[in-house]
């Protein structure tokens, strides 16, 4: 396919102005940044403030009024609306799928513009039907037939047909119910981490913004550029009072879905095995950060908490008073570890790994030094590479 | 008339005889009674031209109406201000009768079928050109939005996403104007132009009751036959609409 | 006074073609000789009593079928019951040949008013018992519930609720049936009765103008026709509807 020799191209607002015929004030106004290749860009914000009309003039749905828009270099203003928005992957909240075409033709739209031949646009609407997770068969099918969440997965597919550089999406997910947009956001990112496409994501949802944004561009009402920032700088240092108001008096709390429990430096607690002596033990455990022990097994794994009375015997019972429980799995993001501790109501709990062997222990208090540090623009993962529930 | 009659006595008994209630009375067309079976099984033939004159008024009328709503509708989609001039100038043309109409065009194509398929078509280009407008208006936003998003042409949508999906109006509207031109199209007879309608006023056949009751009959008939072939192709065309239904 | 070089290659229209427009309108104003010899015929005398009895038959033709379809229209589409009944009728009676319809009432039953106008009637009975069934079935459910939940009774409901917000459908409905009956009135001399179509019908007695000035009395009668009606229904659709239309 001619087009995969460009994966992803740079966006590059210069200067971006729209002022509607007959309005008395500019809808989007002097907007500039840049988003480099292979990025996730989210432009958030409260409605009217221009967002949609940004990303709408980058196809030129909208024509801008002044300034200019480049993808690698070359303005959108060169040659024919039709040929540029083909090259563009573009996908709308009614998604539009056309509902006299079945699946395959729907995601073969444009490459049957652009003159490929059937052989080549049933090949490529297949491997998209794979690579959203559809079955083959549903290839026949009529939009009708499929659920919303199919829909929306046949809309992303029909942007990628022709592999475009840069994707366009308008609150892709906004009509999708709470549970399935968090699975649909989430396979978006697992194919994001694949295909490393330049993409203009609008929401007005700031925790979307959060979860999807390698950057994310706050704007406030007139289309003014507030913030332009990743989620992180976001949360830590919102650049004025309205992003402050807009990011949301929890932003500290936000910032928790940013970071993996085995990338916070966990507290130690001393371990002891089943007919160890307790004496040692009970002296670790005076000495020690979390002061409890835990009762591991020989593969370093959590049998439960010891308490004070388990080891006022000679030696470590094989059954304390307590189990591990809750416990914590590294892969989740501190959010999560927190609302476990929270509901659990214990102060502690051991962090495991996929195998199931302690990594640590994660305290409450560890999650608010976290919070009251910088430690949180520390490490910076991409959109796609970031946790996501 | 009478020698008709007893010519079809003597034909009728080569056919299934219980269709006939009256084959003993030969006085059925004497007596003018509403239906003589016998009269039809001698005299279907003369039914063949009227009702092919019939099929040619009807066709040549519809397909005109047609053309000529389909490049209205197309243009007053293109342009959104000439959709009211175009409704109101085809609604003169759809409320003043046809028969009038008939002889409205006298002075100027005179007698004939032309004058009788003229008037036909300005009859039947309301009722497609508001089918035609409707379906294109009810194509949901988001789709052309989504078309023109990935980069088709206006033509391109038009050709490509609106049509098709303003098919089942289209097609609405023709079974519509199909259906009430051949009815109308009786009428023809006034203007000289032929068809069903001659069986029914010529001579003395407008006070003959199943004269009468078999070119109706036909008329009827042949409206249903395009409404079904029409409903049919309408299916065809939208296999969405279908499988739709289906699941 | 135009140059034979500007001339259009347009059929050139019959010879006449104005005198004969012109004849129509002595026809109407002063009358003429009948073809057939003897006595005068048109005149403002004849074409106001053929005119008059067109719009007497028409007119009780269309109250006729209004009386019939539309409570039958209004009680299906409250129930939300015989959608096929109520479309199918709409269907079937476009597919009745006027002509027909009219010249077998007059051979079979007998000339006359009664005839007649119930012939006519059965014309404007489809179109006006579908379009009522179809606007006061669409009439969104949750203005009906709403209606019933504030404790309207059911003949509220359809007197304050179901129709005014049907008013533009029901009265398509009522035009289409009034167009076709006042045309198919214009061939009532078939069954009888002498309306304008007389001038159209009897060529032998009236001549081409005749014809040609009963053509333009019924299409302007037809029109005036559907522009009154067009005039009450906007009068009887509430300011509410005409908002949300523009």
């Amino acid at each position: 396919m001619t087009a995969e020799s460009v994966s992803a191209s740079p966006v590059r607002f210069e200067a971006v102005t729209k002022r509607y015929p007959g309005a008395h004030s500019d809808a989007v106004e002097n907007l500039s940044f840049e988003v480099p290749a292979g990025e996730i860009c989210v432009l958030v914000g409260p409605s009217g403030c221009g967002k949609t009309t940004a990303l709408r003039m980058v196809n030129r749905t909208v024509e801008m009024t002044s300034g200019d828009i480049l993808i690698g270099g070359r303005s959108v203003r060169e040659g024919d609306p039709a040929r540029l928005r083909r090259e563009i992957g573009y996908v709308i909240q009614q998604i539009g799928l056309f509902p006299h075409r079945t699946i395959s033709q729907n995601i073969g739209t444009v490459p049957a513009l652009l003159g490929w031949d059937k052989e080549e646009i049933s090949a490529r609407s297949a491997e998209l039907l794979d690579l959203i997770g559809l079955d083959p068969e549903y290839g026949d099918r009529y939009p009708a037939q499929l659920s919303g969440g199919q829909q929306q997965r046949v809309g992303v597919a029909r942007a990628l047909s022709v592999d475009p550089p840069v994707m366009l999406m308008d609150e892709p997910f906004g009509a999708i119910d709470p549970i399935n947009r968090s699975r649909l956001q989430n396979e978006f990112l697992r194919l994001q981490a694949e295909l490393r496409k330049t993409v203009l994501f609008v929401t007005h949802d700031v925790d979307e913004a959060i979860k999807m944004g390698d950057r994310v561009a706050v704007l406030k009402k007139g289309g003014r550029l507030a913030q332009f920032a990743t989620p992180t700088e976001l949360l830590m240092e919102p650049a004025d009072d309205f992003v402050e108001d807009f990011v949301g008096a929890d932003r500290a709390l936000k910032r928790l879905a940013l970071m993996r429990v085995r990338d916070v430096d966990l507290w130690t607690a001393p371990l002891a095995q089943a007919g160890d002596q307790a004496e040692p033990v009970r002296t670790a455990v005076a000495a020690a950060e979390v002061p409890y022990a835990l009762l591991v097994d020989g593969e370093n794994r959590p049998l439960g908490w010891l308490s004070d009375r388990d080891l006022s015997g000679e030696k470590v019972p094989a059954t304390p008073d307590s189990t591990a429980d809750p416990m914590i799995d590294a892969d989740s993001v501190l959010r999560d570890g927190l609302a476990t501790l929270l509901q659990s109501g214990s102060l502690y709990a051991p962090v495991i790994d996929a195998r199931g062997r302690l990594t640590g222990v994660l305290s409450v208090e560890i999650v608010s030094d976290f919070l009251a540090s910088d430690e949180a623009s520390e490490s910076e993962l991409s959109a796609a590479e970031r946790p996501h529930d | 008339m009478i020698e008709a009659a007893s010519n079809g006595m003597m034909r009728v008994g080569a056919i299934d005889q219980s269709f006939f209630t009256d084959r003993s009375s030969g006085n059925c067309i004497q007596d003018n009674k509403l239906f003589c079976p016998g009269w039809v099984a001698d005299n279907y033939d003369r039914y063949v031209d009227p009702t092919l004159q019939h099929l040619v008024l009807v066709g040549s009328a519809v397909a005109a109406g047609f053309l000529i709503a389909f490049a209205l509708a197309i243009l007053a989609h293109r342009h959104r201000f000439l959709q009211t001039p175009f409704l109101a100038g085809t609604g003169i043309l759809y409320t003043i009768p046809s028969i009038s109409f008939f002889f409205l065009l006298l002075p100027i194509t005179g007698r004939g079928s032309l004058t009788a398929i003229i008037a036909l078509t300005a009859f039947n280009l309301q009722i497609i050109f508001r089918n035609i407008t409707t379906g294109l208006r009810n194509v949901p936003p988001d789709v052309t939005e989504a078309a023109r998003g990935i980069g088709l042409t206006p033509s391109q949508i038009l050709r490509q996403v609106e049509l098709p999906l303003a098919m089942p109006e289209i097609i609405a509207g023709l079974r519509i104007a199909t259906v009430s031109t051949v009815a109308l199209a009786t009428l023809a007879v006034f203007a000289n132009g032929g068809g069903l309608g001659t069986e029914i006023v010529t001579g003395s056949n407008i006070t003959f009751k199943t004269g009468i009751i078999v070119a109706g009959s036909i008329a009827v008939i042949m409206a249903i036959v395009f409404d079904g072939i029409l409903l049919l192709t309408g299916k065809l065309l939208a296999p969405w609409k279908r499988k739709q239904a289906i699941s | 006074m135009v140059l034979p070089a500007l001339a259009l290659p347009v059929p050139a229209l019959p010879a006449g073609f104005l005198s004969l427009f012109g004849d129509a309108f002595n026809f109407v104003f002063s009358g003429q000789e009948a073809e057939t010899g003897g006595v005068t015929v048109g005149g403002t005398s004849q074409v106001v009593e053929l005119a008059t009895k067109q719009i007497e038959v028409t007119l009780l033709a269309l109250a006729v079928a209004i009386l019939l379809a539309m409570p039958v229209g209004l009680w299906l589409g409250h129930r939300q019951q015989g959608e096929f009944l109520a479309v199918s009728a709409g269907n079937a009676g476009r597919a009745i040949p006027e002509l027909a319809l009219i010249a077998l009432m007059a051979a079979a039953i007998g000339v006359g008013l009664v005839n007649l106008v119930v012939a006519l009637a059965i014309l404007g009975i489809p179109p006006i018992l579908t379009n009522t069934y179809v606007g006061i079935s669409q009439v969104d459910r949750a203005s009906v519930e709403a209606a019933r939940g504030m404790g309207m009774t059911e003949i509220g409901i359809v007197r304050k609720v179901e129709l005014p917000l049907a008013v533009p459908t029901i009265m398509g409905g009522v035009r289409t049936a009034a167009i076709n009956i006042i045309a198919t009135a214009t061939i009532a001399p078939l069954a009888g009765i002498l309306t304008l179509g007389d001038f159209i019908i009897a060529r032998n007695v009236y001549g081409d103008a005749g014809v040609l000035a009963g053509a333009v009395l019924v299409a302007l009668m037809a029109l005036a026709l559907e522009g009154t009606l067009a005039a009450v229904q906007w009068a009887m659709t509430s300011k509410g509807l005409k908002l949300n239309r523009s």
